[in-house]
């Protein structure tokens, strides 16, 4: 789990080239740059990474979105690795590289 | 719950979709899972095509396999690819290379969201060749070259593993390194003319081992998440490792019909057509099938394998076109379950049986004709124009 390089004292957003698709379980992020997906298992961290951006640091996303200082943990280890692949990004500055939870193809694809 | 059970109950709209955008081929694969060669004439207009886009934007469906036959067949191909772009539908595609000259090469190098995906099913031409027909394999490098002099990075190598090639996954990477390309493989399945050409073909037993193992060792090797069936050999592979079918990913045909995978042209898969009301996304809704496939699904004779959650069955395709129960063993159930199910109920038979259910649904006239392969031999495609001829 990589946690260097990711500092939640700081401001971070959802990468530019990074769109969100709600569903049920919560919500899939796909980043056009490095076709990566991502699956957000929790609307509370729906709402975090979505409003990211609108917080000085990321303590106060996960307080706004209403995660419990026992979830804050996990919550810290999931952003952390969304920051490791690119996924969301300090303000002003780009992300490193890295594997995140899913690959980068999906299931079941087909070859003609 | 966890992710898997979520994946497995359906998604708002797929993860990944396949769109196979013209039965037209050049070629004539053993292995195809389409079945291509002859264009239908009912195929998808430009601006019905246009509508899918549109409709796939509004669900957010991120990207699509764009493949076919040979997609860029069609005159509309590369302005149905910007207009997916301009959508914001990023587009992988899979060719044979045919189409891919230095100058295509070079305006694809300057693309932002597409991919390319160059078909090859062996490192010598006597490999490729036997399956995918004589000089596939050096259409298929100079279009590598273009590319790769184009500077178009990451493109990708697709491979579909058969006893013939499985040898050669060494030299293959190789091959996807030296051009700076990504190495994708992918499992052969008894679809389409896969139906005729799957028992000589699929590997062995012990080819599968060895295939897992080197899976193992290269993590950076895409596979479509194709060989989940191999996770009860013990290490798992990265990936979903599930089957998708009709809960994360479907399959659009030229004539619009939607099915539930790649693997599955076929009646028994058919969920409904682009051009019915509501279009693509009631298909994905709304389906019996897919609703079906989104239940809890019986174990049925693996309920007592303790690796059931490793492989999960393995490929609902697999066993349809090998003629095996849906709810038993993969045909190439790694415990060998499979194998002794298709001996004991008599492989001719059921093949012979999967071939009529083939020919039957391809004379009804509700599904698309399923096979598509010429009735004689190759049909040349030219280049310059565009143009099929004799393509009925």
């Amino acid at each position: 789990m990589a946690t260097g390089g990711f500092d939640p004292g700081r401001r971070y957003r959802r990468a530019p080239e990074v769109a969100v698709r709600p569903e049920p379980f919560g919500a899939l992020l796909y980043h056009f740059g490095t076709r990566r997906l991502s699956f957000l298992k929790t609307a509370a961290l729906v709402r975090v990474v979505t409003t990211l951006e609108e917080h000085p640091d990321v303590h106060a996303a996960l307080d706004a979105a209403g995660v419990t200082p026992a979830q804050r943990r996990s919550y810290l280890v999931a952003l952390a690795d969304l920051a490791a692949s690119g996924t969301i990004e300090t303000v002003g500055e780009a992300a490193g590289d890295a594997v995140g939870e899913a690959a980068g193809e999906a299931a079941g694809e087909g070859s003609p | 719950m966890k992710l898997t059970e979520h994946l497995t109950h359906g998604l708002a709209a797929p993860i990944c979709l396949t769109w196979e955008l013209t039965y037209a081929c050049n070629l004539a694969c053993v292995h195809c899972l389409s079945a291509s060669g002859r264009r239908d004439p009912r195929e998808l207009s430009t601006a019905e095509c246009r509508a899918v886009v549109d409709e796939l934007a509004r669900m957010q469906v991120f990207y699509v396999n764009i493949g076919g036959g040979e997609p860029t067949a069609r005159r509309d191909f590369w302005g149905l690819i910007d207009y997916a772009v301009a959508q914001r539908v990023g587009v992988k595609f899979s060719t044979n290379g045919l189409r891919i000259t230095p100058d295509r090469a070079r305006r694809l190098a300057g693309g932002d969201l597409v991919d390319v995906q160059i078909s090859l099913d062996g490192a010598t031409a006597e490999v490729n060749d036997a399956v995918r027909g004589p000089g596939s394999y050096h259409t298929a490098l100079r279009a590598m070259r273009n590319l790769a002099d184009a500077g178009c990075r990451q493109f990708k190598i697709s491979i579909v593993v058969t006893r013939h090639n499985v040898s050669q996954l060494e030299e293959l990477k190789a091959l996807a390194d030296g051009f700076g390309a990504q190495l994708r493989i992918t499992r052969l399945r008894p679809s389409g003319r896969g139906v005729d050409s799957w028992d000589e073909l699929h590997p062995t037993a012990e080819q599968q081992r060895e295939l897992h193992r080197w899976l193992v060792a290269h993590g950076d090797v895409l596979t479509g998440d194709s060989f989940f069936h191999l996770g009860a050999l013990g290490d798992p592979l990265p990936g979903l490792n599930l089957c998708g079918a009709g809960r994360v990913v479907c399959l659009i045909d030229p004539v619009g019909d939607v099915y539930a995978c790649p693997f599955a042209i076929h009646s028994q898969f058919l969920a409904g057509n682009v051009r019915s009301p509501g279009g693509f996304a009631a298909v994905w809704r709304d389906s019996e099938l897919f609703a079906d496939l989104r239940r809890p699904r019986s174990r049925g004779a693996c309920a007592s394998c303790g690796q059931y959650d490793a492989c999960r069955g393995g490929c609902m395709a697999a066993k349809f076109f090998t003629g095996l129960p849906l709810d038993g063993p993969d045909p190439e159930c790694v415990r060998g379950l499979g194998e002794a199910a298709l001996t004991a109920a008599g492989r001719e038979a059921l093949t012979a049986a999967g071939r009529e259910a083939l020919t039957a649904a391809g004379e009804a006239a509700l599904t698309a004709g399923v096979d598509h392969s010429r009735r004689s031999g190759p049909v040349p495609v030219s280049i310059g124009t565009g143009r099929l001829r004799g393509s009925r």
